[in-house]
Protein backbone atom coordinates (compact mmCIF):
# COMPACT_ATOMS: atom_id res chain seq x y z
CA UNK A 1 0.00 0.00 0.00
CA UNK A 2 1.23 2.92 -0.63
CA UNK A 3 2.11 6.04 2.16
CA UNK A 4 -0.93 7.88 1.13
CA UNK A 5 -3.24 4.68 1.18
CA UNK A 6 -1.96 4.05 5.02
CA UNK A 7 -2.04 7.72 6.11
CA UNK A 8 -5.97 7.35 4.56
CA UNK A 9 -5.98 3.82 6.19
CA UNK A 10 -5.32 5.63 9.06
CA UNK A 11 -7.82 8.76 9.57
CA UNK A 12 -10.38 6.07 8.91
CA UNK A 13 -9.73 3.86 11.57
CA UNK A 14 -9.38 7.10 13.44
CA UNK A 15 -13.04 8.30 12.29
CA UNK A 16 -14.81 5.01 12.92
CA UNK A 17 -12.68 3.43 15.93
CA UNK A 18 -11.06 5.71 18.03
CA UNK A 19 -14.79 6.18 20.32
CA UNK A 20 -15.10 2.33 20.31
CA UNK A 21 -11.49 2.05 21.65
CA UNK A 22 -12.16 5.12 24.61
CA UNK A 23 -15.32 3.76 25.32
CA UNK A 24 -14.33 -0.30 25.69
CA UNK A 25 -11.31 1.29 27.54
CA UNK A 26 -13.59 2.88 30.09
CA UNK A 27 -15.54 0.30 30.64
CA UNK A 28 -12.64 -1.83 30.89
CA UNK A 29 -10.83 0.16 33.24
CA UNK A 30 -12.99 2.14 35.10
CA UNK A 31 -11.09 5.82 34.77
CA UNK A 32 -11.41 8.13 31.19
CA UNK A 33 -7.72 9.02 31.92
CA UNK A 34 -6.24 6.14 30.72
CA UNK A 35 -8.58 5.33 28.43
CA UNK A 36 -7.97 8.35 26.47
CA UNK A 37 -3.92 7.94 26.84
CA UNK A 38 -3.95 4.31 25.71
CA UNK A 39 -6.07 5.28 22.51
CA UNK A 40 -3.66 7.80 21.94
CA UNK A 41 -0.62 5.93 22.22
CA UNK A 42 -2.60 2.83 19.92
CA UNK A 43 -3.18 5.51 17.27
CA UNK A 44 0.29 6.42 17.56
CA UNK A 45 1.97 3.23 17.17
CA UNK A 46 -0.12 2.63 14.27
CA UNK A 47 1.28 5.72 12.41
CA UNK A 48 4.44 4.37 13.49
CA UNK A 49 4.18 0.85 12.56
CA UNK A 50 1.53 0.14 9.84
CA UNK A 51 3.69 2.12 6.76
CA UNK A 52 6.25 -0.63 7.25
CA UNK A 53 4.19 -3.49 8.63
CA UNK A 54 1.15 -2.97 6.39
CA UNK A 55 -2.79 -1.78 7.52
CA UNK A 56 -3.69 -4.73 9.72
CA UNK A 57 -6.67 -7.04 8.38
CA UNK A 58 -9.10 -6.05 11.64
CA UNK A 59 -7.60 -2.48 12.22
CA UNK A 60 -10.13 -1.86 14.89
CA UNK A 61 -9.48 -4.89 16.30
CA UNK A 62 -5.31 -4.18 16.09
CA UNK A 63 -6.34 -0.97 17.92
CA UNK A 64 -8.19 -1.79 20.70
CA UNK A 65 -5.77 -4.88 21.69
CA UNK A 66 -2.76 -2.51 21.08
CA UNK A 67 -4.47 -0.11 23.65
CA UNK A 68 -5.68 -2.66 26.14
CA UNK A 69 -1.82 -3.42 26.17
CA UNK A 70 -0.61 0.32 26.83
CA UNK A 71 -3.46 0.88 29.55
CA UNK A 72 -2.27 -2.54 31.39
CA UNK A 73 1.23 -1.22 31.16
CA UNK A 74 0.44 2.27 32.43
CA UNK A 75 -1.54 0.95 35.05
CA UNK A 76 1.62 -1.63 36.26
CA UNK A 77 3.81 1.44 35.53
CA UNK A 78 1.77 3.30 38.41
CA UNK A 79 1.52 0.37 40.65
CA UNK A 80 4.95 0.28 41.14
CA UNK A 81 5.41 3.54 41.55
CA UNK A 82 4.01 4.17 44.94
CA UNK A 83 0.47 1.68 44.49
CA UNK A 84 -1.50 4.21 43.87
CA UNK A 85 -5.59 3.06 44.98
CA UNK A 86 -6.80 1.93 41.70
CA UNK A 87 -9.47 0.98 43.33
CA UNK A 88 -10.83 4.55 44.92
CA UNK A 89 -10.06 5.77 41.02
CA UNK A 90 -12.44 3.67 39.81
CA UNK A 91 -15.22 5.38 37.61
CA UNK A 92 -18.24 3.96 38.75
CA UNK A 93 -19.91 1.18 36.44
CA UNK A 94 -23.62 1.62 36.67
CA UNK A 95 -24.89 -1.17 35.06
CA UNK A 96 -24.67 -4.74 35.42
CA UNK A 97 -23.09 -6.45 32.53
CA UNK A 98 -24.80 -4.60 29.36
CA UNK A 99 -27.88 -5.43 27.84
CA UNK A 100 -27.17 -6.55 23.95
CA UNK A 101 -27.81 -3.89 21.04
CA UNK A 102 -27.01 -0.49 21.20
CA UNK A 103 -27.86 0.73 24.50
CA UNK A 104 -25.22 -1.52 25.65
CA UNK A 105 -22.84 -0.37 22.97
CA UNK A 106 -20.18 1.42 25.37
CA UNK A 107 -19.96 4.36 22.99
CA UNK A 108 -23.40 5.46 24.26
CA UNK A 109 -22.10 5.34 27.93
CA UNK A 110 -19.19 8.04 26.96
CA UNK A 111 -21.57 10.18 25.32
CA UNK A 112 -23.83 10.57 28.07
CA UNK A 113 -20.82 10.27 30.16
CA UNK A 114 -18.88 13.61 28.57
CA UNK A 115 -22.44 15.03 28.22
CA UNK A 116 -23.58 14.73 32.00
CA UNK A 117 -25.51 17.70 33.12
CA UNK A 118 -23.46 18.68 36.39
CA UNK A 119 -20.78 19.68 33.84
CA UNK A 120 -20.47 23.17 32.29
CA UNK A 121 -21.68 23.58 28.98
CA UNK A 122 -18.24 24.52 27.67
CA UNK A 123 -16.61 21.46 29.32
CA UNK A 124 -19.40 19.16 27.64
CA UNK A 125 -18.69 20.21 24.37
CA UNK A 126 -14.41 19.92 25.00
CA UNK A 127 -14.64 16.87 26.41
CA UNK A 128 -17.02 15.36 23.91
CA UNK A 129 -14.69 16.75 21.10
CA UNK A 130 -11.97 14.83 22.41
CA UNK A 131 -13.14 11.46 23.89
CA UNK A 132 -16.28 11.13 21.50
CA UNK A 133 -14.99 12.65 18.56
CA UNK A 134 -11.04 11.95 18.77
CA UNK A 135 -9.94 15.64 18.12
CA UNK A 136 -6.70 16.58 19.67
CA UNK A 137 -6.34 19.02 22.41
CA UNK A 138 -4.90 21.76 19.60
CA UNK A 139 -7.44 20.83 17.45
CA UNK A 140 -10.02 21.81 19.42
CA UNK A 141 -8.61 25.05 21.01
CA UNK A 142 -7.87 26.18 17.17
CA UNK A 143 -11.65 25.36 16.55
CA UNK A 144 -13.10 27.74 19.27
CA UNK A 145 -10.11 30.28 19.47
CA UNK A 146 -9.43 29.91 23.38
CA UNK A 147 -5.71 28.95 24.23
CA UNK A 148 -4.94 25.14 24.43
CA UNK A 149 -3.96 25.79 28.00
CA UNK A 150 -7.73 26.66 28.45
CA UNK A 151 -9.40 23.44 26.79
CA UNK A 152 -6.30 21.40 28.58
CA UNK A 153 -7.79 22.16 31.88
CA UNK A 154 -11.46 22.34 30.83
CA UNK A 155 -10.86 18.33 30.40
CA UNK A 156 -8.41 17.71 33.25
CA UNK A 157 -10.96 19.05 35.27
CA UNK A 158 -13.60 17.16 33.72
CA UNK A 159 -12.30 13.77 34.21
CA UNK A 160 -11.55 15.15 37.88
CA UNK A 161 -14.89 15.98 38.73
CA UNK A 162 -16.14 12.53 36.79
CA UNK A 163 -14.13 10.83 39.58
CA UNK A 164 -14.21 12.40 42.50
CA UNK A 165 -18.33 13.10 42.34
CA UNK A 166 -19.04 9.79 40.59
CA UNK A 167 -20.53 10.53 37.49
CA UNK A 168 -21.89 7.27 36.49
CA UNK A 169 -20.68 5.60 33.37
CA UNK A 170 -24.02 4.54 32.31
CA UNK A 171 -27.25 4.90 29.87
CA UNK A 172 -29.95 7.02 31.69
CA UNK A 173 -32.70 5.39 33.21
CA UNK A 174 -35.72 5.22 30.22
CA UNK A 175 -37.31 7.32 32.89
CA UNK A 176 -34.30 10.34 32.33
CA UNK A 177 -33.68 9.74 29.24
CA UNK A 178 -35.64 11.64 27.01
CA UNK A 179 -33.95 15.23 29.36
CA UNK A 180 -30.68 13.54 28.61
CA UNK A 181 -31.06 12.96 25.19
CA UNK A 182 -31.68 16.18 24.71
CA UNK A 183 -28.84 17.38 26.77
CA UNK A 184 -26.72 15.69 24.37
CA UNK A 185 -28.31 17.08 21.20
CA UNK A 186 -27.75 20.94 22.73
CA UNK A 187 -23.87 19.76 22.99
CA UNK A 188 -24.24 18.36 19.04
CA UNK A 189 -26.50 21.42 18.09
CA UNK A 190 -23.72 23.72 19.79
CA UNK A 191 -20.83 21.96 17.82
CA UNK A 192 -22.77 22.45 14.54
CA UNK A 193 -23.61 25.90 15.05
CA UNK A 194 -20.15 27.48 16.07
CA UNK A 195 -19.11 25.75 12.54
CA UNK A 196 -22.07 27.00 10.79
CA UNK A 197 -21.86 30.50 12.43
CA UNK A 198 -18.19 30.93 13.69
CA UNK A 199 -18.14 33.66 15.72
CA UNK A 200 -14.86 35.84 15.77
CA UNK A 201 -13.25 38.99 13.73
CA UNK A 202 -10.75 37.44 11.19
CA UNK A 203 -11.98 34.43 11.23
CA UNK A 204 -13.29 31.78 8.30
CA UNK A 205 -17.31 32.39 8.17
CA UNK A 206 -17.66 28.86 8.04
CA UNK A 207 -16.17 26.17 9.84
CA UNK A 208 -16.54 23.18 7.83
CA UNK A 209 -14.69 20.86 10.38
CA UNK A 210 -16.86 21.78 13.13
CA UNK A 211 -19.80 20.94 11.36
CA UNK A 212 -18.52 18.06 10.18
CA UNK A 213 -17.92 16.59 13.47
CA UNK A 214 -21.10 17.35 14.79
CA UNK A 215 -22.43 15.38 11.77
CA UNK A 216 -20.24 12.75 12.66
CA UNK A 217 -21.29 12.48 16.26
CA UNK A 218 -25.02 13.01 15.21
CA UNK A 219 -24.95 10.00 12.94
CA UNK A 220 -23.10 7.72 15.38
CA UNK A 221 -26.08 8.79 18.30
CA UNK A 222 -28.61 7.68 15.26
CA UNK A 223 -26.95 4.45 14.77
CA UNK A 224 -26.83 4.35 18.60
CA UNK A 225 -30.55 5.19 19.68
CA UNK A 226 -32.21 4.70 15.96
CA UNK A 227 -35.75 5.08 17.33
CA UNK A 228 -35.20 8.47 19.09
CA UNK A 229 -37.23 11.10 16.97
CA UNK A 230 -35.01 13.97 18.08
CA UNK A 231 -31.69 12.07 17.54
CA UNK A 232 -33.46 11.72 13.93
CA UNK A 233 -34.59 15.34 13.53
CA UNK A 234 -31.18 17.32 14.27
CA UNK A 235 -29.14 15.18 12.05
CA UNK A 236 -32.00 16.03 9.22
CA UNK A 237 -31.69 19.09 10.51
CA UNK A 238 -27.88 19.20 10.01
CA UNK A 239 -28.00 17.56 6.69
CA UNK A 240 -30.28 20.03 5.02
CA UNK A 241 -28.32 22.82 6.70
CA UNK A 242 -25.07 21.72 5.74
CA UNK A 243 -26.24 21.28 2.09
CA UNK A 244 -26.34 24.79 1.51
CA UNK A 245 -23.43 25.61 3.28
CA UNK A 246 -21.23 26.41 0.16
CA UNK A 247 -23.92 28.55 -1.42
CA UNK A 248 -24.09 30.70 1.90
CA UNK A 249 -21.10 32.39 1.14
CA UNK A 250 -19.34 34.05 -1.62
CA UNK A 251 -16.54 34.23 -3.52
CA UNK A 252 -15.88 37.28 -1.99
CA UNK A 253 -16.03 35.92 1.82
CA UNK A 254 -19.83 38.04 2.44
CA UNK A 255 -23.16 35.89 3.79
CA UNK A 256 -25.65 34.71 0.89
CA UNK A 257 -28.61 34.69 1.94
CA UNK A 258 -31.63 32.18 1.27
CA UNK A 259 -32.88 34.46 -1.52
CA UNK A 260 -29.47 35.00 -3.41
CA UNK A 261 -28.29 31.04 -3.01
CA UNK A 262 -27.40 28.92 -6.20
CA UNK A 263 -29.82 26.30 -5.58
CA UNK A 264 -28.28 24.31 -8.11
CA UNK A 265 -25.07 24.28 -6.07
CA UNK A 266 -26.56 22.82 -2.83
CA UNK A 267 -25.69 19.21 -2.13
CA UNK A 268 -27.93 17.04 -3.35
CA UNK A 269 -27.26 13.67 -1.86
CA UNK A 270 -27.36 15.66 1.69
CA UNK A 271 -30.71 16.86 1.05
CA UNK A 272 -31.85 13.63 -0.31
CA UNK A 273 -30.70 12.23 3.30
CA UNK A 274 -32.59 14.45 5.08
CA UNK A 275 -35.96 15.03 3.75
CA UNK A 276 -35.73 10.86 3.85
CA UNK A 277 -35.58 11.49 8.07
CA UNK A 278 -38.01 14.02 7.71
CA UNK A 279 -40.53 11.75 5.84
CA UNK A 280 -39.51 9.07 8.72
CA UNK A 281 -39.96 11.36 10.99
CA UNK A 282 -43.64 11.74 9.42
CA UNK A 283 -44.73 8.52 9.03
CA UNK A 284 -43.96 7.90 12.63
CA UNK A 285 -46.81 9.79 13.53
CA UNK A 286 -45.68 10.58 16.88
CA UNK A 287 -45.84 14.35 17.85
CA UNK A 288 -42.54 16.03 17.02
CA UNK A 289 -40.04 17.39 18.87
CA UNK A 290 -38.09 21.14 18.06
CA UNK A 291 -35.47 19.47 16.23
CA UNK A 292 -37.68 17.80 13.95
CA UNK A 293 -40.01 20.85 13.45
CA UNK A 294 -36.72 22.73 12.38
CA UNK A 295 -35.33 19.98 9.94
CA UNK A 296 -39.53 19.54 8.68
CA UNK A 297 -39.31 23.77 8.29
CA UNK A 298 -35.55 23.06 6.20
CA UNK A 299 -36.96 20.32 4.35
CA UNK A 300 -39.56 22.69 3.26
CA UNK A 301 -37.04 24.84 2.00
CA UNK A 302 -34.71 22.60 0.13
CA UNK A 303 -37.92 21.31 -1.50
CA UNK A 304 -38.65 24.52 -3.43
CA UNK A 305 -37.09 25.60 -6.53
CA UNK A 306 -36.70 29.73 -5.59
CA UNK A 307 -38.45 31.58 -3.39
CA UNK A 308 -41.52 32.46 -4.58
CA UNK A 309 -42.12 28.63 -5.57
CA UNK A 310 -41.46 28.36 -1.57
CA UNK A 311 -44.79 26.85 0.65
CA UNK A 312 -44.89 29.73 2.81
CA UNK A 313 -48.31 28.77 4.40
CA UNK A 314 -46.37 25.60 5.61
CA UNK A 315 -43.05 27.26 6.74
CA UNK A 316 -45.35 29.79 9.03
CA UNK A 317 -47.80 26.66 10.56
CA UNK A 318 -44.11 24.62 11.21
CA UNK A 319 -43.37 27.86 12.81
CA UNK A 320 -46.81 27.81 14.95
CA UNK A 321 -45.95 24.64 16.01
CA UNK A 322 -42.96 25.37 17.30
CA UNK A 323 -43.87 28.75 18.92
CA UNK A 324 -46.26 26.53 21.25
CA UNK A 325 -42.92 24.00 21.80
CA UNK A 326 -40.55 27.08 22.40
CA UNK A 327 -41.41 30.55 22.93
CA UNK A 328 -38.31 31.90 23.20
CA UNK A 329 -38.47 35.57 21.08
CA UNK A 330 -36.08 34.07 18.85
CA UNK A 331 -37.80 31.73 17.51
CA UNK A 332 -40.73 34.43 17.17
CA UNK A 333 -38.62 36.75 14.99
CA UNK A 334 -37.80 33.62 12.58
CA UNK A 335 -41.37 32.97 12.48
CA UNK A 336 -41.79 36.82 11.46
CA UNK A 337 -38.94 36.49 8.80
CA UNK A 338 -41.43 33.46 6.96
CA UNK A 339 -44.69 35.71 7.69
CA UNK A 340 -42.91 38.42 5.82
CA UNK A 341 -43.01 36.27 3.00
CA UNK A 342 -46.76 35.43 3.23
CA UNK A 343 -48.49 38.35 4.48
CA UNK A 344 -45.62 40.96 3.72
CA UNK A 345 -43.17 43.00 5.18
CA UNK A 346 -45.43 45.35 7.65
CA UNK A 347 -47.13 42.41 9.27
CA UNK A 348 -43.60 41.04 9.95
CA UNK A 349 -42.85 44.62 11.24
CA UNK A 350 -45.29 44.49 13.28
CA UNK A 351 -44.59 41.40 14.85
CA UNK A 352 -40.78 42.18 15.31
CA UNK A 353 -41.40 45.47 17.13
CA UNK A 354 -43.16 43.87 20.03
CA UNK A 355 -39.72 41.62 20.36
CA UNK A 356 -37.93 44.80 20.89
CA UNK A 357 -36.74 44.61 24.51
CA UNK A 358 -35.95 40.93 24.74
CA UNK A 359 -34.04 41.30 21.48
CA UNK A 360 -32.02 44.77 21.31
CA UNK A 361 -28.79 42.84 21.82
CA UNK A 362 -29.64 40.39 19.25
CA UNK A 363 -27.63 41.07 15.66
CA UNK A 364 -30.17 39.02 13.67
CA UNK A 365 -32.93 41.18 14.91
CA UNK A 366 -31.91 44.14 14.14
CA UNK A 367 -30.67 42.63 10.44
CA UNK A 368 -34.29 41.42 10.42
CA UNK A 369 -35.57 44.64 11.17
CA UNK A 370 -33.35 46.53 8.50
CA UNK A 371 -34.54 44.42 5.60
CA UNK A 372 -38.15 44.66 6.43
CA UNK A 373 -37.68 48.76 6.65
CA UNK A 374 -35.69 48.66 3.43
CA UNK A 375 -38.65 46.61 1.67
CA UNK A 376 -40.91 49.56 2.89
CA UNK A 377 -38.97 52.15 1.75
CA UNK A 378 -38.00 53.55 5.58
CA UNK A 379 -34.56 53.97 4.45
CA UNK A 380 -33.37 56.06 7.07
CA UNK A 381 -35.01 53.77 9.86
CA UNK A 382 -33.10 51.07 7.74
CA UNK A 383 -29.76 52.54 7.69
CA UNK A 384 -29.72 52.41 11.54
CA UNK A 385 -30.93 49.10 11.88
CA UNK A 386 -28.39 48.15 10.03
CA UNK A 387 -25.66 50.00 11.79
CA UNK A 388 -27.05 48.07 14.99
CA UNK A 389 -26.54 44.66 13.33
CA UNK A 390 -23.20 44.91 12.02
CA UNK A 391 -22.15 46.89 15.39
CA UNK A 392 -23.29 43.55 16.96
CA UNK A 393 -22.45 40.55 14.21
CA UNK A 394 -20.05 38.48 15.11
CA UNK A 395 -19.28 36.63 11.65
CA UNK A 396 -17.30 38.15 9.05
CA UNK A 397 -19.59 37.13 6.14
CA UNK A 398 -22.63 38.42 8.26
CA UNK A 399 -20.81 41.86 8.82
CA UNK A 400 -19.74 41.62 5.40
CA UNK A 401 -23.51 41.42 3.67
CA UNK A 402 -24.90 43.88 5.98
CA UNK A 403 -22.46 46.06 5.41
CA UNK A 404 -22.62 46.32 1.23
CA UNK A 405 -27.07 46.52 2.08
CA UNK A 406 -26.40 49.33 4.25
CA UNK A 407 -24.40 50.99 1.89
CA UNK A 408 -26.61 50.33 -1.17
CA UNK A 409 -29.48 52.41 0.52
CA UNK A 410 -28.20 55.37 -0.88
CA UNK B 1 -20.43 6.60 48.39
CA UNK B 2 -21.30 9.56 50.65
CA UNK B 3 -22.55 13.13 49.32
CA UNK B 4 -22.70 16.27 51.52
CA UNK B 5 -26.17 18.19 50.09
CA UNK B 6 -26.09 21.47 51.17
CA UNK B 7 -28.90 23.60 51.93
CA UNK B 8 -27.85 27.21 50.48
CA UNK B 9 -30.07 30.18 52.28
CA UNK B 10 -30.39 33.70 51.41
CA UNK B 11 -32.18 35.56 54.40
CA UNK B 12 -35.25 33.34 53.60
CA UNK B 13 -35.12 32.22 57.76
CA UNK B 14 -36.43 29.25 59.36
CA UNK B 15 -38.58 26.73 57.56
CA UNK B 16 -41.99 27.45 57.64
CA UNK B 17 -44.86 24.54 58.94
CA UNK B 18 -45.36 23.46 55.47
CA UNK B 19 -41.53 22.96 54.79
CA UNK B 20 -41.21 21.35 57.82
CA UNK B 21 -43.61 18.86 56.81
CA UNK B 22 -42.17 18.33 53.16
CA UNK B 23 -38.66 17.64 55.01
CA UNK B 24 -39.99 14.94 57.56
CA UNK B 25 -41.45 13.56 54.13
CA UNK B 26 -38.85 13.81 52.50
CA UNK B 27 -36.51 12.30 55.60
CA UNK B 28 -38.69 9.17 56.17
CA UNK B 29 -38.11 8.40 52.82
CA UNK B 30 -34.36 8.97 52.65
CA UNK B 31 -34.31 6.27 55.46
CA UNK B 32 -36.69 4.00 54.39
CA UNK B 33 -34.25 3.85 50.73
CA UNK B 34 -31.40 3.66 52.88
CA UNK B 35 -29.63 7.07 51.57
CA UNK B 36 -30.14 8.26 54.97
CA UNK B 37 -26.95 8.95 57.28
CA UNK B 38 -27.50 12.18 58.82
CA UNK B 39 -28.97 15.81 58.38
CA UNK B 40 -29.30 18.54 60.94
CA UNK B 41 -30.57 22.56 60.55
CA UNK B 42 -28.38 25.28 61.32
CA UNK B 43 -28.30 28.17 63.34
CA UNK B 44 -28.00 31.49 61.68
CA UNK B 45 -24.30 33.05 60.56
CA UNK B 46 -24.35 35.63 63.14
CA UNK B 47 -24.37 32.16 65.50
CA UNK B 48 -21.22 31.58 64.54
CA UNK B 49 -17.39 31.64 66.41
CA UNK B 50 -14.04 31.53 63.91
CA UNK B 51 -11.61 29.88 65.61
CA UNK B 52 -7.81 29.99 64.88
CA UNK B 53 -5.15 27.90 66.97
CA UNK B 54 -2.52 27.39 64.35
CA UNK B 55 0.04 30.62 66.45
CA UNK B 56 0.97 30.35 69.86
CA UNK B 57 -2.60 30.51 71.38
CA UNK B 58 -6.23 30.47 70.00
CA UNK B 59 -7.54 32.92 68.86
CA UNK B 60 -11.67 33.09 68.96
CA UNK B 61 -13.42 35.85 66.29
CA UNK B 62 -17.27 36.51 66.41
CA UNK B 63 -19.29 35.43 63.07
CA UNK B 64 -19.08 33.09 59.92
CA UNK B 65 -15.46 32.73 58.02
CA UNK B 66 -16.37 34.82 55.60
CA UNK B 67 -19.97 36.83 55.45
CA UNK B 68 -21.65 36.01 52.28
CA UNK B 69 -25.25 37.07 50.80
CA UNK B 70 -25.86 33.32 50.94
CA UNK B 71 -25.23 30.49 53.52
CA UNK B 72 -25.65 27.43 54.77
CA UNK B 73 -28.27 26.77 56.84
CA UNK B 74 -28.17 22.98 56.94
CA UNK B 75 -27.53 19.95 55.56
CA UNK B 76 -28.36 16.20 54.68
CA UNK B 77 -25.32 13.86 54.18
CA UNK B 78 -26.85 11.31 51.91
CA UNK B 79 -25.63 7.55 51.10
CA UNK B 80 -25.97 7.03 47.17
CA UNK B 81 -24.58 4.38 44.62
CA UNK B 82 -23.45 7.42 42.49
CA UNK B 83 -24.00 11.30 41.21
CA UNK B 84 -27.18 10.29 39.14
CA UNK B 85 -28.70 8.95 42.16
CA UNK B 86 -27.55 11.85 44.34
CA UNK B 87 -28.88 14.25 42.03
CA UNK B 88 -32.09 13.16 41.62
CA UNK B 89 -32.58 12.88 45.64
CA UNK B 90 -31.24 16.90 46.06
CA UNK B 91 -33.67 17.89 43.54
CA UNK B 92 -36.53 16.56 45.65
CA UNK B 93 -34.74 17.82 48.83
CA UNK B 94 -35.01 21.60 46.91
CA UNK B 95 -38.21 21.32 46.18
CA UNK B 96 -39.26 19.53 50.17
CA UNK B 97 -37.06 22.76 51.76
CA UNK B 98 -38.09 25.20 49.61
CA UNK B 99 -34.00 26.37 48.95
CA UNK B 100 -31.37 26.08 46.58
CA UNK B 101 -28.82 23.39 47.50
CA UNK B 102 -25.65 21.92 46.41
CA UNK B 103 -24.04 18.34 46.29
CA UNK B 104 -20.45 17.44 46.71
CA UNK B 105 -19.14 13.90 47.11
CA UNK B 106 -17.10 13.23 50.26
CA UNK B 107 -13.37 11.86 49.52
Amino acid sequence: MSGAGVREAITQAHHQEWARVVASLTRRFGDLDVAEEAAAEAFAAAVERWPADGVPPSPGAWLTTTANRKAIDRIRRENKRGGKQREAQLLHDGDPPGPAGAIGDDRLRLIFTCCHPALAMPTRVALTLRMVAGLTVPEIARAYLVPETTVGRRITRAKAKIKAARIPYRVPSAEDLPARVRGVLAVLFLVFNEGYLATGPGTEPVRPDLTAEAIRLTRLLRALMPDDGEVAGLLALMLLTEARRTARVSASGELVTLAGQDRGSWDAALIAEGHRLVRERLAARVAPGRYQILAAINAVHTSAHDMRDTDWPQVVALYDQLVRLDPSPIIALNRAVAVAELDGPEVALAAIDRLADKLAGYHAYHATRADLLRRLGRNQQSRAAYGKAIELAGNTAETAYLTRRRDQLG
Amino acid sequence: MQYLVSVIDDNAGLANPDEEAAIDVFNDRLKAEGHWVFAGGLGSPGAATVIDNRGEEALFSDGPFVETKEYLAGFWIIEAADLDVALKLAAEGSKACNRKIEVRPFL
